[in-house]
């Protein structure tokens, strides 16, 4: 923590390089939400619109899995908010570079932000990194990524047609389990994620059809480290 | 090309909480100091999130979701190994 935040072009253009591996990965599941939004009758406008500006994959297929006509725009609405409230934990986390952002930078940076930048970006930050325009790099290319991607996705759509549980759906979860390797940190982490998992599976069965338990994971795990660890250095 | 009203309402809808969520928990977070115990669950936040959304997927996958993790997690951990 010795030398202070900056944000700068080769920050950001590092951020771009570090992505690109990821961009093949994440390939796949851009390609199955333009599919599934060619498939609920998204216009070619509409698909491009919801990509650039919710930019959130995993809400964007839970919501589209629901879609009627017209469109459901309060249970759209909730139905996001509760899904990418998970969000609202991850900024917090880079605090060290966006408390020292200026102006717009920490805000649109945010804009960009999801779980993949966010991830990489955390791991670069813990690693000693101290120049947070790599979150907006990553985040930036991951972005047209997703428009692309969404936008093939659309257009392979009406040619391929894949029902319902098609092994393709699966992109989307490999994404979040490739992720997790990277996030591994050691045995510190066996408790908080095993916690994490059971309390997830619980609240996936007592509300199903809902996305709390996510959040309700990820809550319950992350207490039951900090605990942990302040009974460790307390007494 | 065509713009439906009401998908278009619900995109803008989604939209909104969801920059809501992206900066709102930083902006939120910038008001008060947090203490050792917040920044300690913070710090676990990562791994225990996308664990909370693999395993309950998982549970209600059928074979082929489980035999895909697993050879994920190997891609993943391999390439994570090669590269590190």
């Amino acid at each position: 923590m010795t030398e202070p935040v900056v944000f700068t072009a080769a920050g950001i253009r590092r951020g771009m390089v570090a992505s690109i591996p990821l961009l093949f990965g994440l390939a796949p599941f851009g390609l199955v939400c333009g599919i599934t939004q060619q498939g609920v009758g998204f216009s070619l406008a509409e698909t491009v619109l919801m990509a650039a500006l919710v930019y959130a994959g995993a809400a964007q297929l839970v919501v589209l899995g629901t879609w009627t006509h017209p469109a459901p725009i309060l249970a759209a609405t909730l139905t996001t908010l509760v899904v990418n409230l998970r969000m609202a934990l991850m900024g917090p986390v880079l605090a060290p570079w966006l408390d020292r952002m200026r102006g717009w930078r920490p805000w649109v940076s945010l804009f960009t932000l999801v779980d993949p930048s966010w991830a990489l970006s955390v791991r670069d930050m813990n690693a000693g990194g101290r120049d947070g325009g790599y979150l907006l790099g990553v985040g930036g290319m991951m972005w047209v990524n997703w428009i692309v991607t969404s936008v093939a996705g659309h257009l392979l759509g009406a040619a391929i047609r894949p029902p319902p549980g098609h092994p393709i759906f699966f992109a989307a979860l490999a994404v979040f389990v490739a992720l997790l390797v990277n996030l591994w940190r050691g045995k510190l982490d066996l408790l908080p994620w095993a916690v994490a998992g059971a309390v997830a599976a619980a609240t996936a069965r007592l509300l199903p059809g809902t996305s709390w338990y996510m959040l309700a994971g990820a809550l319950a795990g992350s207490l039951a480290g900090a605990l942990r660890d302040a009974r460790r250095s307390g007494s | 090309m065509s713009l439906d009203p009401w998908t278009a309402a619900a995109i803008l809808g989604m939209a909104a909480v969801t920059y809501a969520c992206r900066a709102g928990g930083y902006w939120l977070f910038r008001q008060i100091t947090p203490g050792p115990m917040l920044r300690a669950v913070l710090s676990y936040i990562p791994g225990t999130l996308f664990v909370s959304f693999v395993v309950p997927a998982l549970l209600a996958g059928r074979a082929h979701t489980a035999v895909g993790t697993v050879a994920t997690l190997a891609a993943a951990a391999w390439l994570a190994w090669s590269l590190a």
